[in-house]
């Protein structure tokens, strides 16, 4: 495969959130803001990528017995990394994700693609792997985003978008329409992405 | 400190603010594991255990450990050690001295290590600054709400095999139908106890 088809197929082909059903639980916590969600991407983008690269780097030194302790450690640092930057520059945006940006070491996708495949791929390609994962995961967020923000709050990445008339949809706010957005999304994906009869 | 009691707090857990039904964690096993009731009940009350322990030893870590010593950025690190620790020792005691639990919950007892719920429970005590009666009741309140919905779930899709289900959204997509159904019914418990 070349660098652009692996990106593509991490970013769009396997995507982690509707083909693997992985990594849900932030992709549903932080997506009620555009710019939460974009922020978080950045994170899990930034952390994955360079988690892939260290992996693989590391892929012929690390015996099999302890390679998902030292994958958790791995991700561990980026996260801290991540972690201790929105402290410092995003303070506000760092208080609302809350603990969902420790929880990146947790999410499942990044286990699945160093597992699946830092873990027996060159540096250079684990790299562009874990980028396009991070992209189409920070897509996915975008999109549900997009909705939730524009119906609950009446505007985009804070912009006031909706004039007065608009009511807010609270329901977009709270909890289950990120539930039933997801499911809308897989669903339109199945049926027209992968077309599934 | 918050001024909140523990024990409110623990049916707040259960109920008002559902671990899985409003803060989104425990995905990932919630989907996979929820086939069958009894597979979900055992899953369930591991969680449950292993929950209430780990939160008790993450805030003991964190403030006789991280605090003095000034070392907080390495929480994550530290609680991600202490529950594969707990449950790699549960796992070992349980093989040794209670076998019959072993074989019905030792299967789960690696998928736990990887629930982000058992994690997030502990970011959320800290980042809340609960006290340590206050953890607890915490801990066991999210373990106890995780179990009701996937029990709950696993209820749902044992009727739901022999229905007639859109093509596109057999698997993922109904489940998270129906999961949005129950988050919507438990919001109607949100006024009852505040919590945050």
């Amino acid at each position: 495969m070349t660098r652009k088809e692996i990106f593509l197929t991490a970013a769009f082909r396997e995507n982690s959130i509707w083909k693997q059903i992985l990594g849900i639980c932030s992709a549903l916590a932080v997506t009620n803001l555009m710019l939460n969600s974009l922020i978080m991407g950045l994170g899990v983008i930034f952390s994955l990528g360079l988690s892939s690269l260290t992996i693989s780097l590391l892929r012929d030194h690390t015996p099999r017995s302890v390679r998902m302790i030292a994958q958790t450690l791995v991700i561990a640092a980026y996260v801290i990394i991540v972690d201790i930057l929105l402290k410092a520059y995003l303070p506000q945006i760092s208080r609302q994700l809350g603990p969902y940006v420790g929880l990146i070491i947790t999410n499942c996708i990044l286990m699945g693609r160093l597992e699946a495949f830092a873990s027996k791929n060159p540096p250079l390609d684990s790299l562009i792997d874990g980028i396009g994962a991070g992209v189409g995961y920070t897509l996915v967020l975008l999109v549900i985003a997009f909705v939730r923000e524009l119906f609950g709050f009446g505007s985009l990445l804070g912009l006031r978008i909706l004039g007065d008339w608009w009511t807010n949809w609270s329901i977009m706010v709270m909890a289950p329409s990120a539930f039933f957005l997801l499911a809308l999304l897989i669903w339109i994906v199945n049926k027209h992405y992968y077309r599934v009869k | 400190m918050m001024d909140i009691s523990s024990f409110l707090l623990f049916w707040a857990a259960i109920f008002t603010s559902n671990i899985l039904l409003t803060n989104f964690l425990g995905m990932c096993s919630y989907l996979s594991v929820s086939r069958e009731v009894e597979s979900s009940l055992g899953l369930g009350v591991a969680v449950t255990f292993v929950l209430t322990f780990t939160t008790a030893l993450n805030w003991l870590a964190y403030y006789y450990v991280l605090v003095p010593l000034n070392i907080v950025y390495l929480q994550y690190i530290v609680f991600i050690i202490v529950i594969a620790a707990f449950v790699q020792l549960l796992e070992l005691l349980l093989e040794r001295y209670v076998p019959a639990l072993y074989y019905t919950l030792g299967i789960f007892l690696p998928l736990i290590t990887v629930n982000c719920a058992i994690f997030g429970v502990s970011l959320f005590m800290v980042i809340r600054n609960y006290n340590f009666l206050q953890s607890i009741a915490f801990g066991a309140g999210s373990g106890l709400g995780w179990l009701l919905a996937i029990l709950m779930l696993a209820g749902i899709r044992s009727r739901l095999k022999e229905k007639l289900i859109p093509a596109g959204l057999q698997g993922a997509g109904i489940i998270l139908i129906i999961t949005g159904i129950l988050a919507l019914a438990f919001i109607g418990f949100s006024g009852v106890a505040p919590i945050q």
